[in-house]
């Protein structure tokens, strides 16, 4: 298999980027059909400003009286055209998925990160430390996995709303998401990275780190976290799936972002009160974006963890 | 094993399915249970904790008034038979009490617990008060004879009792519930979930927001009704509400989304019942404080003439009327519906919106770059509120007034009226007394006392406080429509209000029953027929 372009990368993570992993990926279609859609979905919300031909969180741009326009026909009183039709305020539907999206995805990456730091660091200090260090981390685990994760970000989002002054809310909801999302999913990772390291801890490598005298940060940081990277990776993608699944759970429920800033789940929800009158394109356009994004993600996670089980080579 | 005990569950589950298929079909057959829908549950079922519409609909199940309101708006006896003003003196108005009357729990009704429970509607923090401010003393004169004495002549009064509920003196003290609970401060008490009326039905079941079940009273003194028990359920959601009756799981859809109304007319075995509301849907704002609490801008906004004149331009009332209300509204500049007295054609009138003016306006206030603020708007409470509200953040963006919306359940909108905590809002106002007074006690007298309780405009003019209270002791009628109009004029300079329009309402339900649209929107299932 010398395949590779590159030279193999001397760095610590180099086991996550050998070459079977491009190997796999090259002969796996779908993983290849996953992250072109992926990546598609990403670029245009990261894009949207430049792309989408209006700007819906503008609310001084919209006219209400675009409102209900179906897709490529003339809207009744104005006789504007737009691709996918408006919604129940105006606001054109491709724009508002382009700019939806993005705040599904924001909001996707920044809760996965919180969850896998959190997660990463209470794993490995309960993995390494042992002990009761590690039966209380991992009561607290037992315990928060007992409740479904998005009545827990219910809970938090609730409570977290209580703290902040009235003025700051709308500005700080976003935040809010995130860290209710991230709470309510860092113990996969925690367990993960717990089992890895109680595993690592006893090979000779770490054991030689330790008697040359190495700092215990050191020892976690530089050689146990490198070799528990591989499967944190494949959660993280597939949580990242299930945090934009989360958001938009949340967003449907009418507890997340502003109406005025809709996320595809505050689409979702506005679509859904008008399945039955006949303006099926709210609906039906934010949920096929949401549906292709998390199925796409999900499937590149699955390939992941195939790519990365040895036994499955 | 496992195996063995999914399929136990699942014939479980497939034997309950089809007993509730079979108590579904007796209950059609016997064409009694009426299962009813609607978006709202009743905030709490105190008698007088709080003056809403869904909760004193549901409450007229349970509990009784004096005087009832009939669809036609004309008043009607309830639990007194005659009423009157006193010869004696013009400042008593006299109510025979019916006799044979009992409570759910089996004791009689006397006087002495009509006037218990009009002292207790009558002493804050009952939601009721403002209804009886002008009340003096209340007393029973014999068995079946109740004298309420007003500050002065109030020929109107009657008009007030509408909504006030009589509730068992001993039953109350004996639960600790002699002075109604503060519905602002989430006060709770045995009250809020139990009850012991006269009404036709009694409370089986109450689960807050979920379902609540009431059956036909044995001992009601009226006719008994054809329903002999109602399942009461809220849905929030327009979509699950309508699949509830197309599917159907309930009977009767008392807040059918205007966007559902064309579809559901087409549907066989499902009909469609409209009409108007006596209820005005408007925004309001704080305009007395001298900072907001939720404005980037260093003073407040509000308090200055042009940008209320500004906001007034703003609002594009026909395209809410023709998009988010889909023609199903009345768009108006009046803050009270045509069903009131003091209304007038004229206050209706509105332009055509000018943003280019509005933000002219906003900049001539000390605003160049406009402000910020919050709006704060109920979810499920009237006629796609929320997406009214939107639309006026839309409106206002013009007009360089930037808006963040802040939309939640009426639970928790509502006490935030009630204790000052926002600076700007949407309300909906109906009229049960059909005269102007009632708005004018609520919402523009100062707030003290009995008075001004959803006045959430911090508005306080002692002239006008003064014309407000004099009215509710007025003999001469004319005299007092045009203190009526006095008062309306200068709310109406003042621009306390911006009103958007007065609902109009439909009821959806089954081919073979029978309601009729309530001007109040407060059906009664006695008077349901089915065929």
């Amino acid at each position: 298999m010398n395949e590779t372009q590159k030279p193999r990368a001397p760095g610590r993570f180099a086991g996550a980027w050998d070459s079977d992993i491009a190997y796999s990926f090259r002969h796996s279609p779908v993983a290849v059909v996953a992250a072109v859609v992926s990546l598609i979905i990403i670029l245009a919300a990261v894009f949207a400003p430049l792309i989408a031909p209006y700007d819906p969180f503008n609310p001084a741009s919209l006219n209400l009286m675009d409102g209900f326009t179906p897709p490529m026909e003339p809207n009744a009183f104005t006789g504007n055209v737009y691709w996918l039709g408006t919604d129940n305020q105006g606001r054109d539907v491709f724009s508002t998925i382009l700019y939806g999206a993005r705040i599904s995805l924001f909001v996707g990456f920044a809760a996965v990160l919180f969850a896998m730091t959190l997660g990463i660091t209470l794993g490995l200090i309960a993995g390494y430390r042992g002990g009761w260090v590690d039966s209380l981390l991992m009561r607290v685990a037992d315990v928060q996995l007992t409740f479904p994760s998005i009545l827990l970000a219910l809970l938090i989002f609730g409570v977290a709303r209580g703290f902040i002054p009235p003025a700051y809310r709308e500005i700080m909801a976003i935040w809010v998401l995130i860290v209710a999302i991230g709470l309510s999913d860092w113990v996969q990772y925690a367990r993960v990275v717990r089992g890895a390291t109680m595993v690592e801890k006893n090979k000779e490598y770490v054991q030689a780190a330790r008697v040359i005298g190495a700092h215990p940060v050191k020892i976690l940081l530089r050689h146990i976290l490198p070799n528990v990277m591989g499967p944190v990776l494949v959660i993280a993608t597939i949580g990242l799936a299930l945090a934009i699944i989360a958001e938009a759970t949340l967003s449907f429920l009418g507890v997340g972002v502003p109406p005025t800033q809709p996320s595809l789940g505050t689409l979702i929800r506005i679509g859904q009160q008008y399945l039955f009158s006949g303006e099926w394109w709210i609906l039906l356009f934010p949920s096929i974006t949401l549906l292709a994004l998390a199925l796409a993600v999900n499937l590149l996670g699955d390939w992941l963890r195939d790519a990365l089980n040895p036994r499955l080579r | 094993m496992s195996i063995n005990l999914n399929q136990t569950g699942l014939r479980a589950r497939l034997m309950l399915g089809a007993a509730a298929v079979a108590l579904a079909f007796a209950g059609a057959a016997n064409a009694e249970t009426l299962r009813w829908a609607r978006v709202g549950d009743a905030l709490t079922l105190d008698p007088h904790s709080q003056n809403e519409g869904p909760t004193h609909t549901l409450n007229h199940h349970i509990y009784e008034t004096l005087v009832g309101r009939s669809v036609d708006g004309t008043l009607t006896p309830r639990l007194a038979t005659e009423w009157g003003i006193s010869e004696e003196d013009d400042t008593i108005w006299e109510f025979k009490i019916r006799e044979g009357v009992t409570f759910h729990d089996g004791t009689a009704m006397t006087a002495e617990d009509v006037v218990f429970s009009l002292d207790r509607a009558r002493t804050p923090p009952s939601g009721m008060s403002a209804l009886h401010a002008a009340v003096e003393e209340v007393t029973a004169v014999d068995d079946t004879t109740v004298h309420v004495r007003l500050s002065g002549p109030a020929p109107l009064y009657v008009q007030n009792l509408t909504n006030t509920f009589i509730m068992s003196k001993a039953w109350a003290e004996e639960n600790g519930v002699e002075t109604a609970p503060n519905f602002a401060a989430g006060e709770e008490a045995y009250s809020v979930r139990n009850t012991n009326g006269t009404g036709p039905y009694m409370l089986v079941e109450r689960d807050p927001e979920v379902r609540t079940v009431l059956q036909v009273f044995d001992g009601h003194w009226g006719d008994a009704p054809a329903v002999t028990e109602i399942i009461y359920t809220p849905i929030s959601e327009a979509a699950t509400r309508v699949a509830a009756l197309l599917s159907g799981e309930v009977d009767v859809v008392q807040d059918v989304p205007v966007q559902d109304i064309a579809r559901l007319e087409q549907t066989d075995g499902i009909k469609v019942v409209r009409g108007p509301e006596n209820r005005n849907i408007f925004f309001s704002y704080d305009m007395t404080s001298d900072k907001l609490a939720t404005s980037d801008a260093e003073d407040n906004p509000f308090a200055k003439p042009e940008v209320r004149e500004a906001m007034a331009l703003s609002l594009d009332r026909n395209a809410i009327r023709q998009v988010v209300m889909r023609g199903e509204s009345q768009p108006s500049a009046a803050p009270l519906p045509p069903f009131v007295n003091g209304w007038t054609e004229e206050m209706d009138a509105f332009g055509e919106p000018d943003y280019a003016r509005a933000a002219e306006l906003v900049a001539e206030a000390g605003y160049p770059n406009g402000f910020t603020v919050d709006l704060n708007c109920p979810n499920d409470r009237y006629l796609n509120d929320e997406a009214i509200c939107q639309a006026l953040v839309g409106m206002l963006a013009r007009a360089n007034i930037r808006v963040n919306l802040v939309s939640q359940t009426r639970s928790l909108h509502f006490p935030l009226i009630e204790n000052w905590d926002t600076d700007f809002y949407m309300l909906g106002w109906g009229v049960p007394t059909f005269d102007s007074q009632y708005v004018f006690d609520f919402l523009v007298h100062t707030r003290e006392g009995s008075y001004g309780s959803f006045n959430g405009t911090r508005y306080s003019n002692p002239e006008l406080d003064a014309k407000i209270e004099s009215i509710a002791t007025m003999t001469d009628l004319d005299a007092r429509d045009a203190v009526i109009a006095e008062i309306w004029e200068q709310v109406m300079e003042d621009r306390i209000f911006l009103n958007v329009h007065n609902q109009m309402l439909a009821y959806a339900m089954r081919d073979g029953i029978t309601l009729d649209v309530h001007p109040e929107n407060q059906p009664h299932m006695t008077t349901v027929t089915f065929d």
